[in-house]
């Protein structure tokens, strides 16, 4: 009977856990809240840049609540740790939206965990804002993309290097999608512009890559060709650290041969020391160092918030800015938190940037930014070298990949389509 | 069959486990499926999904149980034959997609559109059919057990040293299906899946016929591991585990015994990842990550090793756990899972399955010398 | 540029025809301040013009960025930070003038290309200066630039040089600039012949370069010269091949030996091995930051202070987990497993919560940044060198304190034969404490080492982890020399590899590769011999 008894007890425990694991955490009456889902990794390996964006979250619910809430209502973020496992992204989703409730969700960053949500998103018609710079290559009717497409970042920074004279090119990334589809884009471009295959340069690497002499050597190698070289990088996160120190040691030069990078900000950099890294590029749509009014409120927010001065802003978080204050203008639009009537509301919401400009939410649920081209400096920080002069619309499908040249995305009424063909005239892709 | 004749077969625990599995299997679909929301019996759909979810992991740490707790083969690649039999079932899903992509080509998944892939690699070919696909979910961790084990067992590489080349060939893996070049999506996996034979994967009746299959494995795999280790053959294989030189010197190929175990075991841990897939909407290279093996493992362990209903057991409570507290503590739930771990492992040597016994009163001090990872030797 | 080079060859002129334009050096540097980049640089050409010698320190301070406009009058100052205020100085005299807010200065911005303009203007202001190697420097930089208005520059300086050395590379540097200049073909044949004596990778850079602007004969002669330094430098790329792979089986080792260790010696699968090496880098981290508040002199020594604080912490956390959590498991290895498993969930949160999930900046001291560079292209950067010496130093250290002390003697007692150990009298619970705390420490000391060249963040620990249980696996368990012949065969092999077949793939060949071998050799490199292996 003992044995019995032993079973029943863990029986009875497995199914007290099993059963809170599956009940809603909050238990607030429906309308005394909004709740907005917080979807970022607290822990694994991509908790370094996500952690950030969380706070960022927390701190622009706090801000929008001491400004009397949204429709009447007080806002509430619902915090989840995915950790960096992508089907734990897709689980969590479906318990923000099912069992929470949320609104809308912030969340993801790399491009797998965006890949992961997306269908549990579609099926229960929410909303997710997407804060991170991307491949492209896709429009969800659910997601809205406030991070850049490959022409607010990638095409710009080629531009005003050429301008700069360089005529020889390496492209070094992460083996995964994103540096895929933009070194893609990249060659196409370069191509196009008259750069010769043997001028340009492909190398991949895996996530967290950390011995980077040979390559490094390589490329100092492929640079001693006699014309200016220059590395545009979509090394992702963790490996940029040992990789930029391997440039550092080796001698590699902002002067001989800049390196270019996208997904390297100030957060990045405060991992490490920048002193022999100074001139190296990196272009977004924010920096820290832009000197506007909102910007400086930004950070100083940003500061008492976190109640540390040293705490760095970077891009993604002033997409999260720019992505919560659509989302709560298309609320107060719409007068109701319904998925499909912010969808509605929110294509054309202009709302501030942190640049001193606006932003637009395009019908292919893509925005306008501006595309800045910096330079690290000694402290950490990036300089601005170059601007575009207007806004840049973001481009969901490329002109440069021939899949998907001919593909636009326009969320209104009555096109309401994500991938429609232009040649073929049908709404779904290229047949 | 009456009760009474698996009684011996299955054990007490064991006919406790495998009725409850059937409540649960035809219980949750049923009040899923017909009754209607917001009824105090309504099971809500998400909780379908997390369920079907935990019974994959259940059936992994089963199959890991069957090799570790009945055979003393500690393999810390498991995941890798789990996301074997992903992919497999994945790349049917991938398929079946057809000209619904967002490119709209017929013929190509959209991730080989995008990278300019002009023709379907060889290897996709044949995934359109679902007989091929299931062949290979069979097949695809199967041989490369088989390869494996062939090796390895009659090089009579055993304790840590067959863990660790485990390790590596889970990683090498990973390593490879992580290249785009590959012609596996790369680190975004095989994602966007539409059907599956025909049922759309997002429809809540699909939902409950992939859970109550999953239940349906994992009761069956239960059932043929029950009769496998008590066979005479099982009898065996325990005897490698406690002594695999004395079981040699009796005569017994053992390597011979091993491979098939083995093989087994990998095509179980192949079955449970196949059903995963369609469940979760996703299969990438992460799958075949040393630590998810690894987790597999300590999913065994805890839930109480060569017990077989324990690791099951063990497994879906340390994913609700997690499922729990990933969205109640975000900050804290590393440090409960590891403290769990540990005293778990300190004062439940037996796992949740030693519950039986009780509670160990005091950790004892080491008697044995200490050997070189030979657990059960 | 065109514009630019003219201006300063009459720069040249003007300096030594010794005929000083009385300018307002002052109205030059304020221009600085005013339009784009473009404008800028020919504010710098200008004041270079000047000829003035206090326009070294204001093109030091623009490319320091120390440079400020005043937003009020456009005014030029070098300012200071401290706190929020800036401490306003002139450019031209350093006297002190005042002080102003943030928001009402800006600084002057340099690019890339400004900043090269800088450098080139400073080098050839600076080919005679006092100091030789500045003046070395200077030479070096225009032979990389191949600079041709810095020639009538370069050749006074040959002819007043008397360091043969500097002299030298300053000849070549000539040689590099007379190609770009205007002197006759002749002249540039017998640079071109001077040039095809150097070895290294810029001068076949150069000379490509060259090549691709003129025709023949000059083009074939450039082309062949450019050809014989390559063929000159691939006969180094093997050597450079096996220093790659020695500083990556370095890394290797350091990250292994604590594991041969615990796992190794004491038979514990501490999946905890890589946070202990995570404690290391933090560690090294704090120590750092210590110093930079407290002795901010002598920061660059922080990492010298930073090993036996290393090394201490992780021994005692090691302790502290041995006796917590290992002590109970002996004689159930393959449960240690779980339980270390925890004991690393709990150590990375808890890193985590104390410092932030993000990276933290460890600096390499001054004695530690650079690079060794020979002629014939070879590089050894200076950082690798001190891994390398110092992971061989620990694993000497390792094996003279296990051969020799009294506890490397109780430790190999316990190991082989714990009854028998505990009944000569040795406390075979202090001895595995010591142990334990020993192979952790090592794992602290390899943090020290990995904070110069990879992340300092809590997942550190877990990128190495996989490779050291594959490297201590692969020597042979238990064998320290067997870890130290594993992390070579690996790293060098892998560094052969990767220039053919890519780093993933290089990779995977050494998994599989490990795999197979294992086959061979199921007791890896150097198996244990005797009746207690086989228990």
């Amino acid at each position: 009977m003992t044995n019995r008894r032993g079973f029943l007890k863990s029986t009875v425990a497995f199914a007290a856990l099993a059963g809170a694991a599956l009940v809603p955490q909050y238990a607030f009456a429906e309308g005394e809240t909004i709740k907005v889902g917080i979807l970022h990794s607290l822990s694994g390996t991509m908790a370094i840049s996500e952690t950030t964006l969380k706070d960022v979250m927390l701190m622009l619910i706090e801000q929008q609540n001491a400004k009397g809430g949204l429709l009447g209502k007080k806002l509430e973020g619902v915090v989840v740790d995915p950790a960096s496992n992508w089907p734990l992204f897709a689980e969590k989703a479906r318990g923000l939206i099912s069992g929470d409730k949320c609104a809308a969700v912030f969340g993801c960053w790399t491009s797998v965990s965006r890949k992961s949500v997306l269908p549990v998103f579609e099926e229960l018609n929410s909303l997710l804002f997407y804060p991170v710079q991307y491949e492209g290559e896709e429009s969800s009717k659910n997601v809205f993309y406030t991070g850049a497409a490959p022409n607010q970042q990638a095409i710009p920074a080629v531009d005003y290097l050429m301008n700069e004279g360089v005529k020889r090119w390496v492209l070094a990334g992460t083996d995964y999608v994103y540096p895929r589809t933009t070194n893609k884009i990249l060659e196409a471009y370069l191509t196009l512009k008259g750069v010769a295959k043997e001028d340009i340069m492909i190398n991949y690497t895996p996530f967290g890559h950390s011995d980077w002499q040979t390559i490094v050597s390589d490329v100092k190698k492929f640079g001693s060709a006699g014309k200016k070289t220059a590395v545009v990088s979509t090394i992702n996160g963790d490996a940029n650290v040992p990789f930029y120190k391997e440039l550092g040691n080796q001698g590699v030069k902002a002067t001989d041969i800049p390196v270019v990078a996208f997904s390297v900000g100030e957060e990045e950099l405060a991992g490490l020391d920048t002193k022999p890294l100074v001139g190296h590029l990196a272009a977004w749509n924010y920096f820290m160092s832009i000197d506007t009014p909102s910007n400086a409120a930004f950070i100083k927010d940003w500061h008492a918030f976190t109640k540390k001065d040293a705490r760095t802003t970077n891009d993604p978080m002033e997409a999260h800015y720019i992505g919560f204050n659509m989302w709560v203008a298309a609320v107060t639009k719409a007068g109701t938190t319904d998925s499909d009537a912010v969808q509605d509301a929110i294509i054309g919401v202009s709302v501030p940037n942190l640049t001193g400009g606006y932003a637009a939410m395009l019908p292919n649920h893509h925005i306008t930014k501006p595309v800045f081209i910096g330079e690290i400096q000694a402290d950490g920080q990036i300089d601005v070298v170059w601007q575009t002069t207007g806004l840049v619309a973001g481009d969901e499908w490329s002109d440069f990949l021939p899949g998907s040249k001919d593909l636009i995305s326009d969320w209104r009424k009555p096109l309401h389509c994500g991938n429609f063909n232009v040649v073929t005239a049908k709404c779904g892709g290229a047949s | 069959m009456s009760a009474q004749s698996f009684m011996p077969l299955l054990g007490r625990a064991g006919f406790i486990f495998l009725a409850l599995l059937t409540v649960v299997g035809i219980g949750v679909p049923t009040l899923n499926l017909f009754t209607t929301p917001g009824s105090l019996l309504h099971v809500p759909d998400y909780v379908v999904t997390l369920g079907g979810k935990y019974l994959c992991y259940a059936l992994l740490a089963l199959s890991v149980d069957l090799v570790w707790g009945y055979c003393g083969i500690l393999s810390l690649g498991h995941g890798a034959f789990f996301a074997l039999g992903g992919y497999a079932m994945g790349m049917y899903m991938m398929r079946q997609i057809g000209a619904r992509g967002v490119y709209g080509n017929a013929e190509l998944p959209d991730f080989m559109v995008f990278l300019n892939w002009k023709t379907l690699p060889w290897y996709w070919h044949g995934f359109e059919y679902f007989p091929f696909a299931i062949l290979l979910v069979v097949l695809a961790p199967g041989v490369l057990a088989f390869v494996f084990g062939w090796f390895a067992f009659r090089s009579r590489v055993t304790g840590v040293y067959l863990s660790i080349i485990t390790q590596a060939m889970t990683y090498a893996l990973l390593l490879a299906f992580f290249r785009n070049d590959m012609g596996f999506g790369g680190n975004n996996g095989l994602t966007d899946f539409k059907d599956i034979l025909g049922f759309p994967v997002q429809a809540a009746g699909t939902r409950a016929a992939l859970f109550l299959l999953s239940a349906l494995a994992l009761g069956t795999c239960f059932i043929a591991a029950r009769v496998i280790v008590n066979s005479k053959f099982g009898k065996i294989i325990i005897g490698i585990r406690d002594a695999e030189s004395r079981t040699r010197f009796l005569g017994y190929r053992v390597e011979h015994f091993k491979l098939f175990i083995f093989v087994i075991s990998a095509i179980m841990a192949g079955v449970a990842g196949a059903l995963y897939v369609p469940q979760v909407g996703i299969i990438n290279p992460s799958e075949f990550a040393p630590s998810n093996s690894i987790e597999a493992v300590i999913w065994a362990a805890f839930g109480g090793r060569g017990t077989l209903w324990g690791a099951a057991l063990g497994a879906i409570v340390i994913n609700a756990v997690k499922s729990y507290l990933t969205g109640a503590l975000p900050n804290a739930w590393l440090f409960v899972l590891g403290g769990l771990a540990i005293v778990v492992t300190i004062y439940m040597p037996k796992g949740l399955a030693g519950l039986f016994a009780g509670w160990k009163t005091f950790p004892t001090m080491p008697k044995q010398a200490i050997d070189l990872g030979e657990a059960a030797e | 540029m065109g514009a630019f080079r003219s201006i300063f060859t009459s720069l040249f002129m003007l300096i030594f025809v010794s005929v000083a334009l009385a300018q307002d050096v002052g109205v030059l540097v304020d221009k600085l301040a005013l339009g784009n980049f473009t404008e800028r640089g020919a504010a710098i050409s200008a004041l270079v013009s000047s000829g003035s010698p206090s326009v070294v320190t204001v093109l030091q301070a623009l490319e320091d960025g120390r440079l400020y406009a005043r937003k009020s009058d456009h005014k030029v100052f070098i300012a200071t930070p401290s706190g929020d205020i800036f401490k306003l100085a002139d450019p031209l005299s350093n006297s002190d003038s005042g002080q102003a807010p943030k928001t009402d200065i800006e600084k002057i911005k340099v690019n890339n290309s400004l900043r090269e303009m800088i450098s080139n203007a400073m080098s050839s202001l600076t080919l005679f200066s006092k100091d030789a190697k500045v003046r070395k420097d200077a030479a070096l930089a225009i032979l990389k630039s191949g600079d041709a208005s810095a020639l009538p520059a370069l050749e006074k300086a040959i002819a007043a040089e008397n360091d043969t050395a500097v002299a030298d590379i300053m000849r070549i540097a000539a040689a590099a600039a007379t190609l770009k200049s205007d002197r006759p073909e002749e002249a540039k044949k017998t640079a071109i012949a001077t040039l095809a004596q150097q070895t290294d990778r810029d001068t076949a850079s150069l000379l490509t370069a060259y090549a691709a602007s003129v025709s023949d004969p000059l083009r074939s002669q450039a082309l062949a010269a450019a050809e014989k330094i390559e063929v000159a430098l691939s006969t180094w790329t093997a050597v450079q091949n096996i220093w790659f792979g020695f500083s990556l089986a370095s890394v290797l080792l350091l990250a292994a030996i604590g594991l041969a260790i615990t796992f190794g010696v004491m038979g514990v699968i501490n999946m905890a091995h890589g946070e202990m090496v995570m404690l290391g880098a933090y560690t090294t981290y704090v120590v750092e930051q210590l110093f930079q508040i407290y002795v901010p002199d002598a920061s660059d020594y922080a990492i010298v202070a930073a090993i036996p604080s290393a090394f201490f912490i992780s021994a005692l956390i090691g302790m502290a987990i041995e006796r917590s959590v290992i002590r109970f498991l002996y004689g159930r290895p393959l449960e240690t497993l779980l339980a270390t498993w925890g004991v690393s969930l709990i150590l990375q949160q808890a890193v985590r919560s104390i410092f932030g999930p993000t990276n933290k900046s460890v600096t390499t001291p001054s004695w530690m940044s650079g690079s060794i560079d020979f002629s014939n292209g070879l590089s050894f950067t200076l950082n690798r060198i001190a891994i390398l010496i110092f992971a061989l130093a620990i694993f000497a250290a390792l094996i003279l304190l296990i051969r020799y002390t009294s506890l490397g003697l109780q430790m190999r007692s316990v190991t082989q034969n714990r009854p028998m150990a505990n009944a000569m009298g040795i406390r075979s619970s202090r001895v595995d404490a010591l142990t334990f705390g020993l192979g952790s420490g090592i794992a602290g000391l390899a943090g020290v080492a990995l904070s110069q060249i990879d992340n300092v963040s809590p997942n550190l620990g877990q990128s190495y982890i996989i490779d050291s249980f594959l490297v201590v696996v692969f020597g042979g368990v238990g064998n320290l020399w067997g870890t130290l012949a594993g992390a070579l065969t690996l790293g060098v092999a892998n560094k052969f590899l990767e220039p053919f077949a890519g780093a993933v793939l290089a990779k995977i060949f050494i998994l599989v590769a490990v795999i197979l071998f294992i086959q061979k050799k199921p007791r890896g490199l150097f198996a244990l011999k005797g009746r207690w292996v086989d228990a």
